[in-house]
């Protein structure tokens, strides 16, 4: 893309400076927790041992005798209020304190207001609670087993654990094309429970007015808006009105999507408010962060491809379980209950495609949130890019060239798949073929026909994936209902600088950046005079937040949309200030000039004072636009990693040698930020496909809820990642941009196990789950006869 | 209840405290500086990095009476008189933080490995890190950061 502006007017793709790291770097940015209101009181949670079990009592008279302890709140308390239950996004229902019985291991039970942290922990320490411990249901698969207890007996004739049965494509014609086929490959696949884990956790300052009955809450929420309209609908019969619920989602300590669902935790803290009169605060610890909140993944899946001889695949099959604990709560906006899933043909052209999911409840914490994707994209692109390296496997081919003769052609878009996505653009080969370049793949598979001969192992992993992120359009797309636009309003003063609100909201991304940006780009106003605010759902116009990779998509098009507004206003103006026609004026970022005579011109900022001063006649003053962008399409970003490992025979340990990522997200705004987005986005990738997964015991027991146990790679297993990319714009948004965050959290496991598979594949294995630990690799290791 | 006094980027600070207050409720609570984050129980993040008598510690695992008659350096005293220290430059410069909760306790850290090694390897600046987690930048641009911070103080 070639730079429209200047560096000093710094529009889209200049590697700006973000604005936001002057407070950071400071110490001085403010998350929930740094908010501190006069008479605030602190709320601690008491939480379940058990992940089935009725409550028979819950004995709150020494917790009330402790020091700074002012109340208890449990289930009834809330009951009296009706508010004990809550809906969650999808419409099932989830309990906000339980009256009856717990679902699972760290629920929350009751809960403790003090005068200090210190002193609501004594408290939740001291409340006595009595069990009858339930028989619990931890497999997904027992669940569905005709003698399994039912779990949700809240529900009135429910007589089963299944949440939802869905299907996409043809199953007959998807037989028939396994039959027909020369060859068929299948394999069991499973991606574990994971949590996003963003380094600052869950929390809020829930502080009720009882005179003006204006309650305001800053909390930890990627999506203020809507949760204000939750708010609304919950507790609009206790005389909560959305005019008086103010969200505002202070800086947030990373989101990666587990700031999308309204833990229970937020809406006791808003009871406690109201009850107490106080300001609350609310913040969860690690421990209940990694045991209480919503979950990614937990899908078990069972693929299957058929081909021709040659290679060319004919058919797509994939069967998968998805466990998502004691309540749907996923946080996806699609009207499909399983999300994207069927995106699962990815970068091929396959003829025919069948896919079906089963949801169901067990004793867990919900589950069903995404993990830095767009729901369940992670999911359908690791069965596939797995699939297609086992069929490589099967034919003998190379992997990439199993790829090439397969993908979709770049002339083939706007290409529509056989599950019924249409894919706004995209080229394949081309970002597949600049990775094989890049790295050298010809010389690594020569050294790897070296390394093996001396008994070394060495793999090379490839992973082509296509990713699809923005929801709207609002037609497939809504969160109870609210349909998956976003908000942007622009004004500009009469010194040419200008304010810009949006419905979204940065966890890291850099929005108060990236968007000056776009509006520095459509009206040439310097981005430092361009100030962005966002989270505020008192000012901020209305959106669906920030999440599934949609800011720029559909936020970043607002923006732009709203700045052609102001700029054709502006164009009036300026056409009445140099007495000419509105179509004898040119445009160039930051200035209309007379067609033929350059000097005769006005810059924005005059016209921006223009607009205040001088406008024309019967012309409203002001420069300001607003833009609600529902998008006629998603966007499909897409690219071609490829990970090189070397393995320890003595230790098991996967050392990732070199890890290139060749990303198409369309035009880019800013090139540095969107570099930091694929890091972030990689380590996010590797982080489950070696280290992290949630383990339960029989009984339901969190085996590892601490840091201490759940992994996150530090600077010492992270690799240098490499980077390159291609440029295919997309041809329905505003600025030919795509989406970005998420790309490289769902490309990056299947490269990595795709390498980790290659190198132990002369010894028969095709197929390792993840994460690929140490001591899971040196078993497989000792299995087949590898010995140091 | 404990009279302590601690020395805070300079500052003296006198206050009773109880013996179980954790160093960062101190800081962050008692003394209402907020730049030091917490991100974990276990001692395992580093958010909560501050230096005490110049080493790098955790201070959700230092009660505040053992800061008793010390010197405590957090994220705030960093730059002097209103001038950025070359490793919060770098930061910014290589864009090593997104979110910036981590970015305090990094900040410290490499602070720290810079006061020790002018010249850092790549592999003594990720070991020095290894003790904090982000979640976002993947490191990469943090090893950056602090080799534009190291050229910096060399005069580069
Ligand atoms: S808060 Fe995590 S190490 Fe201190
Ligand atoms: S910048 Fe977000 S955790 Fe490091």
């Amino acid at each position: 893309m070639t730079l429209r502006t200047s560096p000093e007017i710094g529009g889209m793709g200049h590697s700006l400076k973000r604005k936001e790291d002057a407070r950071f770097i400071r110490g001085q940015g403010k998350y929930v927790d740094d908010v501190k209101l006069p008479g605030m009181l602190y709320l601690d949670i008491v939480r379940s041992p058990y992940a089935h079990a009725n409550i028979k009592s819950i004995n709150t008279e020494k917790a009330l005798a402790v020091p700074g302890v002012l109340a208890v709140i449990t289930g009834e308390t809330l009951k009296e209020y009706n508010l004990h239950w809550m809906p969650t996004l999808m419409s099932d229902t989830q309990m906000v304190l339980p009256v009856e019985k717990v679902m699972y291991v760290a629920q929350e039970v009751a809960a403790v207001v003090a005068t200090s942290r210190y002193a609501a922990a004594d408290g939740v320490e001291a409340v006595e609670v009595e069990y009858e411990p339930l028989p619990v249901v931890v497999d997904p698969f027992k669940a569905l087993e005709p003698d399994a207890p039912v779990l949700r007996t809240d529900k009135e004739g429910k007589t089963d654990n299944r949440i939802f049965h869905w299907e996409a494509g043809d199953k007959a014609a998807t037989e028939r094309a396994f039959a027909e086929a020369d060859v068929t490959v299948k394999q069991d696949i499973y991606l574990p429970r994971i949590l996003v884990a963003s380094m600052e956790t869950c929390g809020c300052v829930a502080d009720f007015n009882a005179t003006t009955g204006k309650l305001t809450i800053w909390m930890t929420s990627q999506a203020p808006h809507a949760h204000r309209t939750v708010f609304a609908l919950v507790a609009g019969h206790v005389g909560l009105s959305e005019e008086k619920i103010q969200v505002i989602a202070p800086d947030l300590g990373g989101g990666f999507g587990g700031k999308v669902p309204i833990y229970p935790g937020y809406v006791i803290a808003i009871a406690a408010t109201v009850v107490t009169g106080h300001p609350i605060k609310w913040i969860e610890d690690r421990t209940e962060n990694l045991q209480a909140d919503s979950f990614a993944r937990d899908y078990h899946m069972t693929a299957e491809i058929a081909a021709k001889k040659d290679g060319t695949m004919t058919g797509l099959r994939i069967k998968a379980l998805a466990d998502h604990g004691y309540t749907d709560a996923a946080t996806q906006p699609s009207q499909f209950p399983a999300g994207m899933f069927s995106i699962c043909t990815g970068s091929y052209d396959f003829p025919q495609a069948f896919a079906e999911v089963d949801g169901v409840y067990t004793n867990k914490p919900p589950g069903g949130i995404a993990y830095r994707c767009s729901f369940r994209v992670t999911e359908a692109v690791h069965a596939l890019e797995r699939m297609v390296d086992i069929l490589a496997d099967e034919l003998s081919m190379d992997p990439a060239e199993l790829r090439l003769k397969n993908f979709i052609k770049p002339e083939a878009f706007p290409y529509r798949s056989i599950l019924g996505w249409e894919y706004d653009s995209g080229n394949y080969e081309g970002a597949l073929k600049l990775a094989l370049e890049t790295i050298g793949y010809d010389d690594l598979l020569k050294e790897q026909v070296e390394k093996r001969a001396r008994g070394e192992l060495m793999g090379i992993g490839i992973c082509s994936f296509t990713e699809v992120v923005g929801a709207g359009p609002s037609k497939h797309f809504d969160i109870l209902g609210l349909k998956m636009f976003d908000g942007a309003e622009i004004r500009v003063h009469p010194t040419g600088k200008a304010t810009a609100r949006f419905g979204t909201k940065s966890q890291g991304q850099g929005h108060e950046t990236t968007y000056a940006q776009i509006i520095a780009e459509e009206l040439g106003i310097p981005a430092e005079h361009i100030l962005v605010e966002e989270g505020d759902t008192d000012t901020a116009p209305y959106g669906l937040g920030t999440y599934a990779s949609r800011s720029t998509p559909v936020a970043g098009a607002a923006a732009a949309i709203a700045s052609r507004k102001i700029r054709d206003k502006a164009r009036k103006i300026a056409a009445h200030l140099l007495d000419t026609n509105e179509d004898d004026l040119e445009w160039e970022p930051g200035k209309f000039s007379v067609k033929g005579s350059p000097t005769l011109s006005k810059t924005i900022q005059e016209i921006a004072f223009a607009a205040y001063t001088n406008f024309p006649e019967g012309m409203e003053p002001g420069l300001e636009a607003v833009s609600y962008y529902d998008p006629p399409n998603l966007t499909f970003p897409f690219g071609s990693y490829i990970c090189v490992v070397d393995i320890d025979k003595g230790t098991g340990e996967v050392k990732i040698r070199r890890f290139l990522a060749v990303d198409d997200c369309g035009n880019i705004i800013n090139p540095m930020i969107v570099e930091g987005q694929i890091h972030g986005g990689l380590t996010m990738g590797l982080a489950p496909a070696l280290f992290e997964e949630l383990v339960y015991d029989e009984n339901g027991t969190p085996l590892n809820g601490n840091f201490m146990d759940y992994l996150l790679p530090t600077a010492m297993e992270t690799p240098k990642w490499e980077t390159a990319k291609t440029t295919t714009p997309s041809p329905h948004h505003p600025l030919g941009a795509k989406g970005v965050g998420e790309s490289a959290t769902v490309g990056a496991p299947p490269a990595i196990v795709n390498a980790v598979v290659d190198a132990l594949s002369h010894l028969g294995v095709r197929h390792i789950d993840i994460p690929m630990t140490p001591d899971k690799v040196w078993a497989l290791l000792r299995e087949h006869g590898v010995t140091e | 209840m404990t009279s302590i006094n601690v020395t805070v980027n300079g500052t003296e600070h006198q206050a009773d405290v109880e013996p179980r207050l954790l160093l960062v409720h101190f800081i962050r609570e008692d003394l209402e500086m907020t730049g030091t984050h917490i991100g974990c129980d276990t001692t395992n993040c580093g958010a909560c990095t501050v230096l005490l008598d110049e080493a790098p510690v955790k201070s959700c695992t230092v009660f505040a009476v053992q800061a008793d008659g010390r010197q405590v350096m957090t994220v705030e005293g960093l730059a002097q008189n209103g001038n950025l220290d070359p490793i919060q430059e770098g930061f910014r410069e290589e864009h090593g933080l997104q979110c910036g909760f981590c970015t305090p306790g990094m900040l410290m850290t490499s602070y720290a490995l810079l006061e020790q090694h002018a010249d850092p390897s790549e592999g003594d600046i990720r070991k020095a890190i290894s003790g904090n987690l982000c979640r976002c930048t993947g490191y990469v641009n943090i090893v950056k950061a602090v080799q534009y911070a190291a050229q910096k103080k060399a005069g580069g």
